[in-house]
C-alpha cells in the first residue's frame, strides 16, 4: 500500500482494515473515472441536452445498467441513485409505512434501520424484532412466526458489520413472496462482495452504498425498487427532475420520482467504474479471495491467549469482518494501540450497530473490529496477528 | 429534405437506455434536445429518419418504455 504515516515511526508502513466502514484503496478505474467526469466532461446529466449534458446522462445510466447487471434486475430503470445506503432505507422505511402497519426487523440490523422504525413506532407503526443468536444468525422460522394480517414488510440485512454473519435472505425471500409482504435487504454490506439476485431472492427493496464493497466514492449508493413496488413507496425529496417541469407534481415514474436535485455525478462515474471492475473480476473470485483472508485469520486468531472472537467461526458464513476483544481490555485503548504501534487502521465500539451488539454480549463497550478487503494481502492479516499477539501478552 | 420523427421519454434515463440498445444495432439516429412545441417530457429525444420507424420500434420492443413517437 502507497501510505504512510507521517506519525513519529517515519514512513511505517500502514495497514487498512476498515473496509466494512469504507473500502480503501479503490481500483485505480475508480480514480480515473471521477476526474475524467470532472475535468474533460462536466456537465449537469440530461438537464440540458447539450452534448456534455448527454454525455454526463450517458454516464449515469452506464452505472445503472451495470449495478443493474451486479444485482440481476433485469431493468436500470428499476435502480434509484441516493447518497448512501441510509437514503435508500430510510425511503424503504418512512416511504412504505403508515400507522397500523407492521414491519419486522432483525435484532442485528444497523441503526440506519432501526432509528427510522423506532421514530414510527413512535407514531403508531408496530414493530417485531426477531432475536438471532449470539453468533447473529436469525431463523427464519421465528421471521415466519411473527408474520400477521398488518405486516407489510422485513427488513433484513444480508450481513453484519459488527460479525460478518450472512443472513439467510434465500430463505426470508421465500417466506415474504409466500405471504405476499415486501422484503426489503439491508446490502450496504456486501453488494459485490457476495452473490444477490433480486429476482431469484425475491427482494422487492434493496438498499446499497457506494463507498464499501462496491469500490466507488462517499455520497454514492441507491435503492432497487422491483416492478411494481413503487406505486406504494413515497420519495423522501421532492423537487427538479428535468422531466415533467410544466407540472407542481412530483413525477410518478421510475427513477425520476425518488430523484430530485442535481446527481453526484462524479461520484457515480467512480462508482460505475468501481463495479465494472466487480463485473470483470467475478464476484465468486472476491469472495473467494476474501474468503481465504478471514480463513486465514480466524484460524490464526484462535490459537492466540486472551483473545475473545464473536461471530461464526467458519469463513463461508461470513464475510470478511471480525470482532474481537482482548483480555477484556477497552477497544478504543486496543484500536490506539494498533494504530501508532502498529499502523494498523481498524474500528472500536458499537459500528452503528448497537443492537447487534447487544445480540453478541459486547453492549455497551463494543469490541474491536478487523475488516479486510480484495485489496489486502496475506501479508496484512499476518500482520494483524502479530499485533494481536504482541498486545495480548502486554 | 428528409422527413423525420422523434421518440420521446418521460425520463432522461429511458432516452440513455434506448440509446445505449440503439447504438448496438446498425440503425442512424441523433439525441437532440426535445423541441418544446412538441411536448414538455424530459428534455431530449431520439430522432431519426421516417425509413428507420419499424427497425426503432423492434430493436426497442419490450425493452425500453418511450412515450410517444412523433413525426416533427
Ligand atoms: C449494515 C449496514 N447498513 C447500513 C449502513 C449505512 O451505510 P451508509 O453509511 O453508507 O449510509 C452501513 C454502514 O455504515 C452498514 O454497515
Amino acid at each position: 500500500m502507497p501510505v504512510t504515516s507521517n506519525s513519529k515511526q517515519e514512513n511505517m508502513k500502514l495497514i487498512y482494515l476498515d473496509n466494512a466502514a469504507t473500502s480503501w484503496p479503490k481500483p485505480e478505474d475508480t480514480y480515473k473515472a471521477a476526474d475524467s467526469y470532472a475535468r474533460d466532461i462536466g456537465g449537469s446529466p440530461g438537464r440540458s441536452g447539450h452534448r456534455i449534458s448527454v454525455e454526463a446522462a450517458r454516464i449515469v445510466f452506464d452505472a445503472r445498467d451495470s449495478l443493474s447487471m451486479l444485482m440481476g434486475a433485469g431493468n436500470p430503470m428499476r435502480i434509484v441513485f441516493c447518497k448512501n445506503a441510509t437514503e435508500a432505507l430510510n425511503i424503504s422505511i418512512f416511504g412504505l409505512l403508515n400507522p397500523g402497519d407492521h414491519a419486522i426487523a432483525t435484532g442485528m440490523e444497523h441503526n440506519s434501520v432501526l432509528r427510522p422504525l423506532k421514530a414510527l413506532e413512535k407514531r403508531g407503526v408496530e414493530l417485531s424484532i426477531a432475536q438471532c443468536s449470539p453468533e447473529g444468525e436469525v431463523d427464519p422460522f421465528i421471521i415466519n412466526k411473527m408474520i400477521k394480517k398488518n405486516t407489510r414488510v422485513i427488513y433484513m440485512l444480508h450481513a453484519s458489520n459488527v460479525t460478518g454473519t450472512i443472513m439467510p435472505v434465500e430463505e426470508v425471500g421465500k417466506i415474504a413472496a409466500g405471504k405476499g409482504i415486501l422484503f426489503c435487504l439491508d446490502a450496504a454490506q456486501t453488494m459485490g462482495a457476495l452473490d444477490i439476485d433480486v429476482l431469484k431472492m425475491n427482494i422487492s427493496l434493496l438498499a446499497f452504498t457506494g463507498h464499501k464493497s462496491l469500490f466507488g466514492f462517499q455520497g454514492t449508493g441507491g435503492l432497487y425498487i422491483r416492478e411494481g413496488v413503487e406505486a406504494m413507496l413515497k420519495p423522501l425529496l421532492l423537487g427538479g427532475t428535468g422531466s415533467n417541469s410544466e407540472k407542481f407534481e412530483q413525477p410518478d415514474f421510475m427513477p425520476d420520482k425518488y430523484e430530485s436535485g442535481t446527481l453526484n455525478t462524479h461520484g457515480i462515474a467512480g462508482l460505475g467504474a468501481g463495479v465494472d471492475f466487480i463485473l470483470n473480476t467475478g464476484v465468486a473470485a472476491i469472495r473467494k479471495k476474501e474468503i481465504e483472508l478471514s480463513g486465514k485469520f480466524m484460524e490464526e486468531a484462535g490459537t492466540v491467549k486472551g483473545l475473545r472472537l464473536f461471530g461464526p467461526v467458519d469463513p463461508l458464513k461470513k464475510t470478511p469482518v471480525v470482532s474481537f476483544l482482548l483480555n477484556g481490555r477497552d477497544p478504543a485503548d486496543i484500536a490506539l494501540k494498533l494504530d501508532e504501534q502498529f499502523g494498523i487502521l481498524s474500528r472500536a465500539g458499537l459500528h452503528c450497530a448497537p443492537s447487534a451488539h447487544m445480540t453478541i454480549g459486547s453492549f455497551p463497550g463494543g469490541t474491536n473490529r478487523f475488516s479486510f478487503g480484495y485489496f489486502n494481502s496475506m501479508d496484512d492479516v499476518k500482520a494483524a496477528i502479530k499485533a494481536v499477539e504482541e498486545l495480548s501478552i502486554e | 429534405m428528409p422527413e423525420y420523427y422523434v421518440l420521446m421519454f418521460k425520463s432522461v434515463t429511458g432516452a440513455m437506455q434506448a440509446e445505449k440498445i440503439l447504438k448496438k444495432s446498425a440503425i442512424p439516429f441523433k439525441i437532440i434536445p426535445l423541441p418544446k412545441t412538441i411536448s414538455t417530457d424530459c428534455g431530449i429525444c431520439i430522432r431519426f429518419e421516417a425509413e428507420q420507424l419499424e427497425s426503432i420500434k423492434l430493436a426497442l420492443a419490450s425493452k425500453v418504455e418511450y412515450s410517444d413517437i412523433r413525426k416533427i
